[in-house]
């Protein structure tokens, strides 16, 4: 068994740029990454109350595996399940940070 | 069983979510046609994370990647092929090298995931005027290569004709991909009929293919599933005579007779083999068979 | 002398309306409705305080009702529905008195048998004469049945029709007498007819609500139901509508004729009767323009009253003899309790309107809703609010599967035979968790907004402040 793998090689991240991923459609999140000097986690969700610090642990946990250290991160959430949520991170991560998906 | 194959757009969360319910017999999450070229990366890791996670379990998945004159087929692969769909859907294929051009890299990828070579099924879509010409070397090119689909919009674009509903245009295509596939021993899969509101135009159309020898049928709407499966279906009349050819063949073998007839015309081995495809069929629907 | 005023202040006068009375309102203007705001504004200028209003629906057209609550005019409230903006007022607490919640049918019985008693019930009429005699069928404002509004025309101290289609000649056949009725009065308009009725209802094109529908109709196919003389319910939802055209489908293939549809009429169900799948229609409420011209012109098609509708106390009422319902959930648990009074953060946006009085009535009630809604699972360990008890409750479509309740055994069997996808409802819940993680509670208040209360008169929950 092979997981599909995240990172490329387990190289750094590091945010080169602004980023967007994902749509503002229910059942999708948008995400926007900017670079900045520590680390910044914004989130919008239509079901904050019901999920709020689980997203939140998400993008923690996203940003852990893909080694971004330093990055101003951004969700505006439509009720996107965890592996919709993971998708649009990595996708954004990987076009701030210049890596070829 | 393979009768519908229903098109879904490889970015969309919400119909990638809902892919499985919709009664197709296999989904085919797209990364090619439904996709911009802006958001290739994106939908590439949406639908691998969709299939890791959401368990598909209803309808067999099959993955379109992206074409060999595209810089995204090799990424295409490399992501989705851990993931172990059950075919991928190859376009474009005009030959049998186009087919061995994508297996080399799938082998390789399956080796470095430590799958077991062959796990990951071709169905190549034809759809240039050199791929209907090369329909059997095609469907005969790679043990991997299970089934084809005729792609009759790209297709009739080579061809420099207008698609039409009657689809005269494309009469040659579809006989000749029926044939190559038939004796390549591998299914067949015809075209989508385009017009989501013409539900009248897509029975007649489906029911011509399967008329042609058609396995089944692909869609690109969700509303035309359930036409498709049923045209695809034997219907009970098929059965009962179906389930009463082999009753009568069994009777006579054990009677010892060797010319055998039901209501005056001769069974011979053809209505055999029919009639237990047929039983077959309606055995993998779940219908109680009187045999 | 007439009975014609020249304004409702003439009226409010008149009929000496004044601090704690009963005001009575009916829903046929849906979100159209002038009237309501109308009338209160009459009565907070004219300083009278403490007013309860018995309104058969609120919608959110009526939201200048949250000043007339919050300056004291109104401070209690009596409703079968409420709409999302007028519920999170309700439920951020502006009304000291929790708000009393019934069905469509025990809002009418209650009223009837004065243990809810109206003291002035303000008919908005799409078309009266002088008299009051008084319809929906006919005006600019034509909204069809006037059904709510029967049981208020009929126990209310003092009756005021409200219209602004005053005709010379007597009306002929009028929903509502005009013996019942003390006051006419003439308005430039009383509703936006826009909001009244939709053009068309339509059919959903989600593949989702076709797929259940889909399923919702083989369940009653295989339900022993279907047969001659069959009747019907359905909402004017989209999942619901589409079943309503698959059953449709079976109906004519089968050559079956029902004997009535029931409840809000849609097109659709016009369609359904006139193609033969029904001999009638009973209708107590119009959704869209074609049910309106229907009801108008097509004699197979009856308003009837919220009491012949739906009324627990009516032992003929048209629900206990219904066979199959089709229902719409927020929420539903593990025993089958729905929710349609609150969204799952536990704020108001809705009430039973017919809900729980045609799940008790009908032989086989139907909830059809998708598993997840934006991450949220319809399908939990308990309801937010139990709007409809799960022993009324047979049968649940999903398109993750049909879950059925263990108290229908037979039915279970009937449509495993018919190879509908049936699941345990704990594994939809379970599958729901899997896919969408476990939502955290949400946090609610100590102070009661609402009392639900069903059939019986029992309050079977209560709705606390967010």
């Amino acid at each position: 068994m092979c997981d599909a793998k995240i990172c490329t090689d387990g190289e750094k991240m590091d945010i080169k740029k602004s980023a967007v991923a994902g749509t503002l459609e229910s059942n999708d999140v948008f995400v926007e990454i900017e670079e900045s000097d520590t680390l910044k986690i914004e989130i919008e969700s239509i079901v904050y109350a019901q999920f709020g610090e689980d997203i939140k642990n998400t993008v923690k946990d996203m940003l852990d595996k893909m080694d971004v250290k330093a990055a101003k991160v951004s969700l505006n959430d439509h009720g996107a399940l965890d592996c919709v949520i993971r998708a649009r991170l990595e996708t954004a991560i990987k076009r701030a940070s210049e890596v070829e998906a | 069983m393979r009768r519908s194959m229903l098109f879904m757009p490889g970015n969309n969360a919400g119909m990638l979510l809902n892919a499985d319910f919709l009664g197709a017999d296999s989904i085919i999450l797209d990364l090619e046609d439904a996709v911009s070229t802006a958001e290739k990366d994106a939908a590439r890791i949406l639908v691998r994370n969709a299939i890791s996670t959401l368990e598909y379990t209803k309808s067999e998945v099959i993955v379109r990647i992206n074409p060999l004159d595209s810089p995204f087929y090799t990424s295409d692969i490399n992501e989705i092929v851990p993931t172990k769909p059950s075919m991928l859907m190859l376009p474009k294929v005009s030959s049998r090298e186009d087919v061995l051009a994508y297996d080399e890299l799938v082998t390789k990828r399956e080796k470095e995931c430590g799958m077991e070579e062959g796990t990951i099924k071709f169905i190549p879509l034809i759809e240039t005027a050199l791929g209907i010409e090369n329909a059997y070397a095609i469907a005969s090119s790679h043990s991997r290569v299970v089934a084809v689909l005729l792609g009759a919009e790209d297709l009739s674009a080579d061809l420099g004709c207008k698609r039409t509903k009657e689809g005269n245009e494309i009469a040659y295509s579809r006989g000749r991909i029926v044939c190559a596939a038939k004796a390549a021993k591998i299914a067949c899969y015809d075209t989508p009929f385009t017009d989501v509101n013409d539900d009248e135009g897509l029975k007649k159309d489906a029911a011509l293919a399967k008329s042609l020898g058609f396995t089944g049928k692909a869609s690109i709407s969700p509303r035309h599933v359930n036409a498709i499966n049923t045209v695809f279906s034997p219907t009970m009349a098929e059965i009962e005579y179906a389930s009463e050819v082999l009753r009568t063949i069994k009777k006579a073998k054990a009677e010892g007779l060797g010319v055998v007839s039901l209501k005056g015309k001769m069974i011979d081995a053809p209505i055999v083999a029919r009639a237990e495809q047929v039983l077959q069929a309606a055995r993998e629907l779940g219908v109680d068979i009187d045999e | 002398m007439s009975k014609v005023l020249r304004s409702i202040e003439e009226a409010v006068k008149l009929i000496g309306v004044k601090s704690g009375m009963t005001l009575s309102f009916h829903h046929h203007l849906r979100n159209g409705d002038y009237v309501l705001n109308a009338v209160m504004a009459e009565v907070a200028k004219a300083g009278i305080r403490d007013i309860k209003i018995n309104a058969s629906s609120l919608f959110d057209v009526h939201e200048p009702l949250l000043d007339h609550i919050r300056n004291g005019v109104v401070t209690e409230l009596e409703t079968a529905y409420m709409g999302a903006k007028i519920g999170a007022a309700i439920s951020s607490g502006i009304l000291a008195k929790p708000v009393t919640f019934r069905t469509h049918g025990s809002r009418g019985s209650t009223i009837a048998d004065g243990s809810s008693p109206v003291d002035v019930a303000f008919i908005a009429a799409p078309t009266s004469d002088k008299f009051g005699n008084c319809t929906g069928k006919i005006g600019k404002s034509a909204c069809g049945s006037l059904g709510y509004a029967f049981s208020d025309a009929q126990y209310a101290k003092r009756v005021v029709v409200i219209t602004d289609n005053l005709v010379e000649t007597e009306l002929e056949n009028p929903s509502i007498k005009g013996d019942r009725v003390d006051y006419v009065v003439e308005l430039e308009s009383i509703g936006n007819v826009a909001g009244i009725v939709s053009g068309t209802t339509r059919i959903t094109r989600d593949p989702v609500g076709l797929v259940m529908a889909s399923y919702a109709a083989r369940i009653i196919e295989a339900s022993s139901l279907l047969k001659d003389g069959m009747s019907f319910q359905t909402g004017a939802g989209g999942a619901s509508l589409a079943a309503a055209k698959y059953l449709k489908d079976i109906m004519l293939e089968k050559k079956i004729r029902g004997s009535f549809a029931l409840g809000g009429i849609t097109g659709y169900l016009v369609d359904m009767q006139k193609e033969g799948c029904f001999d009638k229609l009973y209708d107590v409420q119009c959704f869209d323009l074609d049910a309106v011209e229907s009801i108008r012109t097509n004699p197979c098609h009856e308003e009837i009253s919220a009491i012949q509708y739906a009324s627990p106390d009516n032992i003929d009422a048209k629900v206990n003899k219904l066979d199959v319902v089709i229902l719409g959930a927020t929420e539903v648990d593990t025993d089958f309790n729905v929710n349609v009074h609150t969204d799952s953060n536990g704020k108001i946006m809705g009430g039973s309107g017919g809900h729980s009085d045609t799940a008790q009535g009908a032989k086989l009630s139907m909830i059809v809703a998708p598993l997840l809604r934006s991450r949220l699972s319809i399908v939990s360990d308990r309801v937010t609010c139990i709007s409809t008890p799960g022993d009324t409750v047979d049968v649940l479509v999903t398109q993750h599967g049909i879950a059925v309740n263990p108290k229908r055994a037979e039915l279970k069997q009937r449509l495993i035979d018919a190879r509908l996808p049936i699941v345990d409802i704990h594994e939809l819940k379970d599958k729901a968790q899997k896919l969408a993680g476990i939502p955290a509670p949400i946090p609610v208040g100590d102070k009661v907004v609402a009392n639900v209360v069903y059939r019986d008169g029992r309050i079977i929950d209560t709705i606390k402040n967010i």
